[in-house]
């Protein structure tokens, strides 16, 4: 099935009845997405859209069976929408709020870990663009026509510079397995490492491309699992070659602040262990293409 | 956001951190009311600049008469400070904090961070205060205590503790020593801070613990939240092209060259500079236009990125999901016409709508070059650049 979300998941749209949930569960809808219901507080019982809409998740998860959450709740509110989700018995939740305080965040993470692993939510974001399997279904705001339907996967922390990923492999003809988003935040649901042992372990999927950024340890955490137990090929491109040390650019996480969170020690370290790097964001399709033709 | 030492040591002092006695001073006469009121021997004029490493600058000075806190704040005030962390424009003093000097026995370092790998708030603490911490780490790097605190139940006393006593402190100082580190754990949790630096908390002859220096950070993401934090906001510290953009609601970081960049997305606006930085340009600006831009956010934008008078040439790069190509063209169109643009400008468009946004740029009859990807997109902008500042040369 790919990775995470296919034709089958049963999706459920916290922030259901908002402007920006209400406009993207019909764009999941119109490409085949299996969207069972919302949730909305205070809404519970009527429809919107033609969609059940329910007052809680355990609500919504009785009724519907829905296993995915895709959350459109704003970032005040987002960390006790992903807890809420977390206890409802949800497997997966995409969160896209692009704001969250960094504390909330904290509290996430620590209260997530009051599940056995086996029974634990894997949270993708927050501040993403969100996931999508194409021909199938997605759960997100990615513009699901450039993605062609493949079996390479990618992971990336910005949303638009996947959409340049994305697109310039369909430009080649390189298809997609499952494009997931992990956000741009400093404290975030899965990293890198994460989506990789999900990618290495598909039989849906051959190869990775990474798209990383500054700031933050999670791209070296790769390298060390790409070199110690991945069997599939990775590309990676760094974004934020040129950014200056110590500045915020945009992401939340995107700040040089410690050894190797520069786009030119993340490079290296990934280098040293096997990745091919994109060298330009205008060469993920060229780089992809030549590492999909070596020999395995 | 970042704050001064003073508003620093004003919030810690109501989580039961130590501070010196001090005042604030916005003129040289005050400055000299301020050391008359401590009535010391000796008193510390600093100036309140965002940046570390003021010492270094001169913008600390012990004073020990009324006529050399004069000079000391004269020469401070309206200056602007140099270090290693404000770039070399540096930051102006307009304020200043006069302090009583304090007999220091012993120089700790004290940080609290919310630190990545651990996805929790981390304590740092060293015997070998007074130095950045990135010279501890590379001079003393066993001096080195850290500490991760459980979200759940908070910094409890017996880890305050195992710090105070790995600090080498006087037993008969514990008992303070912990109430300050659990304070200042407090105060970022309470507060939504990012960062609190205690950097020297110092063990003075009298044998007390005081911080003598204080940095705090905050997470923007929480001050909708903390609007008393968000008061203390000082905008004089700011770039001032940033503080434009930021109070237009742009995401904007001022650098140094010469082209100027409208992007959507954090991650594609890093990399457009980078691709431009590649083409042999230097970009003058980050700027990420946010999703759902409306024409009138891009002209918006081409204000902010012209605030700079050192920009030359534009590009403007979009991969639409949830933007709309035809929606940005319209911003660009009016950008041009309102603002009489009159340096070259290059614009690739991509994603939702690109047929009805190029129709647009097409129909316009401006000059706008367009472009159809990223790599020639920054490869035009930069000879587009170099030609007009060729031709500007040559008259």
């Amino acid at each position: 099935m790919a990775i995470l979300i296919d034709k089958d998941t049963r999706v459920l749209v916290t922030g259901l009845t908002g402007r920006i949930g209400s406009f993207h569960a019909k764009d999941m809808m119109a490409h085949g997405t299996n969207v069972v219901g919302g949730v909305t507080p205070g809404k519970g019982g009527t429809l919107h859209d033609g969609l059940p809409v329910f007052n809680t998740v355990k609500g919504a998860v009785a009724e519907t069976g829905a296993d995915l959450v895709i959350c459109f709740v704003p970032p005040p509110f987002a960390a006790d929408a992903i807890m809420e989700a977390a206890d409802g018995g949800i497997r997966t939740c995409v969160c896209i709020a692009d704001g969250i305080p960094a504390q909330d965040m904290i509290r996430v993470k620590r209260y997530m870990r009051r599940y056995r692993a086996d029974r634990r939510m894997r949270l993708i974001g927050p501040n993403c663009a969100g996931i999508i399997t194409p021909g199938q279904a997605f759960a997100g705001l990615m513009p699901p026509h450039i993605y062609r339907p493949g079996r390479v996967g990618i992971i990336g922390r910005s949303g638009t510079l996947g959409y340049e990923a994305a697109s310039q492999m369909q430009a080649r003809g390189i298809g997609v397995s499952t494009s997931v988003g992990i956000g741009g935040d400093p404290i975030n649901g899965s990293s890198f490492r994460d989506i990789l042992e999900l990618f290495e372990a598909d039989p849906d999927t051959d190869a990775v491309v990474m798209v990383g950024e500054i700031g933050g340890p999670q791209e070296a955490d790769a390298a060390a699992y790409i070199r110690d137990h991945m069997t599939k090929p990775v590309a990676a491109y760094i974004a934020g070659l040129s950014a200056p040390k110590g500045r915020r650019m945009g992401h939340a996480g995107a700040i040089v602040s410690a050894f190797g969170e520069s786009a030119q020690e993340k490079v290296e370290i990934l280098e040293d262990a096997g990745v091919t790097i994109v060298p330009t964001p205008s060469a993920f399709g060229d780089t992809v293409a030549g590492m999909l033709a070596q020999p395995a | 956001m970042d704050i001064h030492e003073y508003q620093a040591k004003e919030l810690l002092q109501k989580f039961g951190v130590g501070v010196p006695r001090g005042g604030i001073a916005y003129s040289p006469e005050q400055a000299m009311y301020r050391a008359h009121e401590l009535s010391g021997e000796r008193c510390v004029v600093k100036a309140q600049i965002h940046s570390g490493a003021r010492g270094k600058a001169g913008g600390v000075r012990v004073c020990s008469c009324e006529k050399e806190v004069m000079e000391a704040a004269s020469w401070m005030l309206g200056r602007k400070l140099v270090t290693h962390q404000t770039g070399p424009q540096g930051k102006l003093v307009s304020r200043l904090y006069v302090e009583e000097a304090t007999d220091i026995r012993q120089e700790i370092y004290l940080g609290f961070v919310l630190d990545r790998k651990e996805e929790r708030v981390v304590v740092v603490a060293s015997a070998a205060g007074g130095m950045e911490i990135e010279e501890i780490s590379a001079n003393e790097p066993d001096s080195i205590i850290r500490s991760v605190v459980d979200p759940a139940v908070g910094m409890q006393n017996f880890q305050a503790r195992e710090i105070a006593f790995q600090l080498d402190l006087d037993p008969a100082l514990i008992p303070a020593a912990v109430k300050m580190i659990t304070g200042c754990y407090r105060a970022l949790r309470e507060l939504d801070a990012t960062m609190v630096e205690i950097n020297p908390l110092v063990v003075t002859g009298a044998g007390e613990i005081v911080a003598l220096d204080a940095k705090m950070a905050f997470d923007d993401n929480a001050l909708f939240r903390r609007p008393d934090i968000s008061e203390l906001r000082d905008k004089s510290q700011e770039d001032p092209r940033e503080t434009y953009a930021e109070d237009r609601g742009l995401s904007y970081i001022g650098l140094e060259g010469r082209i100027g960049c409208i992007v959507n997305g954090a991650g594609l606006a890093m990399a457009t500079l980078d691709m431009i930085k590649m083409a042999g340009g230097e970009p003058a600006n980050f700027l990420d236009v946010g999703g759902g831009a409306s024409p009138d956010r891009v002209l918006m934008s081409f204000k902010a990125v012209l605030n700079d008078p050192n920009v030359e040439a534009i590009l403007v790069n979009i991969f639409a999901g949830i933007n709309r190509c035809d929606w940005i063209a319209e911003g660009v169109v009016r950008a041009v016409q309102e603002l009489d643009l009159d340096v070259p400008l290059v614009v690739r468009l991509s994603g939702t709508n690109v047929a009805e946004g190029k129709r647009i740029l097409d129909d316009s009859g401006l000059d706008i070059a367009t472009a159809d990807t990223l790599a020639e997109a920054a490869e035009a902008v930069v000879a587009a650049w170099k030609t007009s500042i060729t031709a500007e040369e040559a008259v």
